[in-house]
């Protein structure tokens, strides 16, 4: 069954949904790479909880003019006006008064939501009939999807996937340096106000598969996990892009064996594994790799103390440095050196001392702040830099 | 910016066609302090100047409403006798270093392309000939080599010198810039010194908001002294003395000045 639904052969209907969750779900992480890059992540939960009264008002309106109070263009129209208010709210509050953006967002976020469960619940009492399935909206379902429904979700996400491609330059300028591109003459202002669109037509298109309280995370959690594994922004973008479609592919198809099972959830299930997966197995940023790099760098600490200290015959206590070093060969066994110990003793010793006259002469002002203790003299200065240094040293070892 | 101006008289219309930068009653306020008072400004072209005051005196605030960063309560700002709208190709700005995210994923090099960004447009792929530029830039700054790093592993240093090369990129006739010498080394104010001296050479004009009252005679020929309102504006001197800065900085002179003309 599940392997049915992710090679598409559960049905017309289904293999639609599922295609269009995944075009979503490249857009949606595409457009939250410049949410998270620009420190905006929060203010797209503002705008998806700022969606349901504009849900539960359109149902309203459709019912009174006598049509189908679930047509999902009505709906979706309802719910980008109320969203698009909630982020105007948003702005007001923190431009026009001295709250920061995070409380404006928490208050705009909570009143919105709390509204629209208003209107829900009498909606719910209301005997108009055939408003069972409005609460779909909360947490998302492909159940009873229509073909309609379908088109309008991988249209939808394609047309915002292709603003992105169209703004991707000054949206990276305005969330690295405003000050820079509004110097440059840039309009600012609209194009965060674009960048803030996008989001909202993600939100407004994925509100019947996601869900308006999880879309958060289908915008935010793949440009998060992008950003473990790169250095760049394109990167970082077309990452995220993948992500997302993964997670929307991969969480519909999941959904689709088993009628009950909400859609939102199991995407953002999804995509929280590639996160973690990012989190643990990245390069350079992942968990792994940052406790591999401090194991390497103080097994380095520790074979040069261990080695200065050989040099100047002192004894060595700690059990690390001890092992270490009987692993390189560098003692015996019986903590006595070997002669290549020795000789790296040594050259340790004659580093370290470089490094003393090197500090002490002001010439080498800009050379000596590179100092760490580790590394070697070599890597810093020329050849005859060093003899130079070595020059300088010889009378204080010939009293 | 819209404020109505009475009409300007003929030599002050002379001053401002020829001024890279001229201000006129710029008023700026957060909440309802004003941080820079009814200030004018006439920065001449082709020289070096200096704005100085002490902390909060508004120096900054004063370049971010000029350029339209920040929304001035009143005032008229033109660029070459324009309104500076229709001039911002001809205008670099650098901000201050601490301004952005340095962790922020992006290369030495898509940094400094972004001084290109009117070439470039917004789909226009970007050609052998904007790395060229981009690479030449960076070696005026001295930073060839670094093309390729990571914008996180710089020194505060060579992030300003970065934030130099961008702004060369976008080859423009008058450099705005704000803070260039806080908290960098040696090495660094020396490279961007002659870096600017380089494009007052090619007659081109600087505008620095400068903190440090001891360089202002080596570094700068004009100085721009403001404390909220204008105390004073000139050449280094006659307009750098002892008795502006004191109406400047006040009580707080003494620990400011080392080495001060007149």
């Amino acid at each position: 069954m599940i392997w049915d639904a992710l090679t598409l052969q559960l049905g017309y209907n289904a293999t639609l949904v599922t295609v269009g969750a995944a075009l979503l779900g490249m857009a949606a992480g595409a457009t939250g790479s410049f949410l998270f890059l620009g420190k905006r992540a929060l203010v797209s939960d503002a705008i998806s909880h700022a969606t349901l009264p504009g849900v539960a008002l359109a149902f309203v309106a459709m019912v009174a003019l006598g049509g189908d109070g679930r047509a999902l263009p009505g709906l979706l129209a309802g719910s980008a006006l109320s969203a698009a208010a909630g982020l105007l709210c948003v702005s007001a509050l923190t431009n026009r008064t001295r709250l920061s953006e995070d409380a404006a967002i928490g208050a705009v976020l909570s009143v919105f939501f709390g509204f629209g469960i208003v209107l829900l619940t009498v909606i719910q009492s209301m005997s108009s009939g055939r408003q069972a399935g409005l609460e779909s909206f909360l947490l998302g379902s492909t159940a009873g999807m229509l073909w309609q429904d379908a088109m309008v979700i991988a249209i939808g996400g394609a047309v915002v996937l292709a603003l992105v491609a169209l703004l991707r330059r000054p949206m990276t300028m305005v969330a690295f340096d405003r000050e820079f591109a509004a110097g440059a003459g840039m309009n600012v202002p609209r194009i965060e106000l674009a960048m803030m669109g996008l989001a909202l037509a993600i939100t407004v298109v994925g509100l019947k598969i996601v869900g308006l309280i999880l879309i958060v995370a289908l915008l935010i959690i793949p440009a998060v996990a992008a950003r473990f594994w790169t250095d760049r922004v394109g990167h970082v973008v077309i990452l995220a892009g993948l992500v997302g479609g993964v997670a929307g592919y991969c969480g519909t198809a999941l959904s689709a064996t088993a009628p009950a099972l909400p859609t939102g959830p199991i995407i953002v299930l999804v995509s929280f594994a590639l996160f973690a997966l990012s989190l643990v197995a990245a390069p350079n940023r992942g968990v792994l790799a940052a406790v591999l790099r401090h194991r390497r760098f103080q097994a380095r600490v520790h074979v040069r103390q261990g080695l200065l200290a050989l040099a100047q015959g002192q004894p060595i206590y700690e059990g690390l440095t001890l092992r270490l070093m009987r692993r390189r060969g560098l003692i015996r066994p019986d903590g006595v050196a070997t002669d290549q110990g020795q000789a790296q003793a040594a050259a340790a010793l004659r580093d370290e001392r470089r490094w003393q006259a090197l500090r002490s002469d002001p010439a080498h002002e800009e050379a000596a702040a590179s100092y760490d203790g580790l590394t070697p003299l070599d890597d810093i200065l020329t050849p005859d830099q060093l003899t130079a240094l070595d020059e300088g040293l010889r009378p204080k070892e010939v009293p | 910016m819209k404020l109505v101006t009475p009409e300007t008289p003929q030599t002050d219309r002379e001053a401002l066609a020829a001024s890279p930068l001229a201000i006129r009653g710029l008023t700026v306020s957060y909440a309802e302090k004003p941080a820079v008072f009814s200030v004018d400004a006439t920065f001449q072209p082709g020289k070096m100047t200096a704005i100085v005051g002490p902390n909060g005196a508004g120096k900054s605030t004063m370049l971010k409403a000029a350029l339209g960063i920040v929304t001035p309560l009143s005032g008229r700002v033109t660029a070459w006798g324009n309104p500076l709208d229709t001039m911002r190709a001809r205008i670099a700005y650098v901000p201050q270093r601490a301004s952005v995210d340095w962790d922020f994923p992006t290369r030495v090099l898509d940094v400094v392309l972004m001084g290109q960004y009117r070439q470039l447009g917004l789909l226009g792929r970007v050609k052998t000939r904007h790395i060229q530029t981009a690479i030449n830039c960076l070696e005026r700054v001295g930073m060839d080599g670094f093309a390729d790093r990571q914008i996180g592993q710089l020194s505060g240093g060579q992030q300003q010198r970065v934030f130099l090369a961008r702004a060369l990129a976008q080859d423009a006739d008058l450099y705005l810039l704000d803070e260039p010498f806080a908290g960098v080394d040696a090495a660094t104010e020396t490279a961007i010194i002659s870096v600017l001296k380089s494009l007052r050479e090619q007659g081109r004009t600087v505008v620095a908001v400068h903190h440090d009252l001891s360089t202002v005679a080596d570094y700068f020929d004009w100085v721009f002294v403001i404390n909220t309102s204008k105390v004073a504006e000139g050449p280094v001197a006659e307009a750098f003395t002892q008795a502006n800065l004191q109406e400047a900085y006040g009580g707080r002179l003494a620990t400011a000045q080392i080495g001060v003309t007149g």
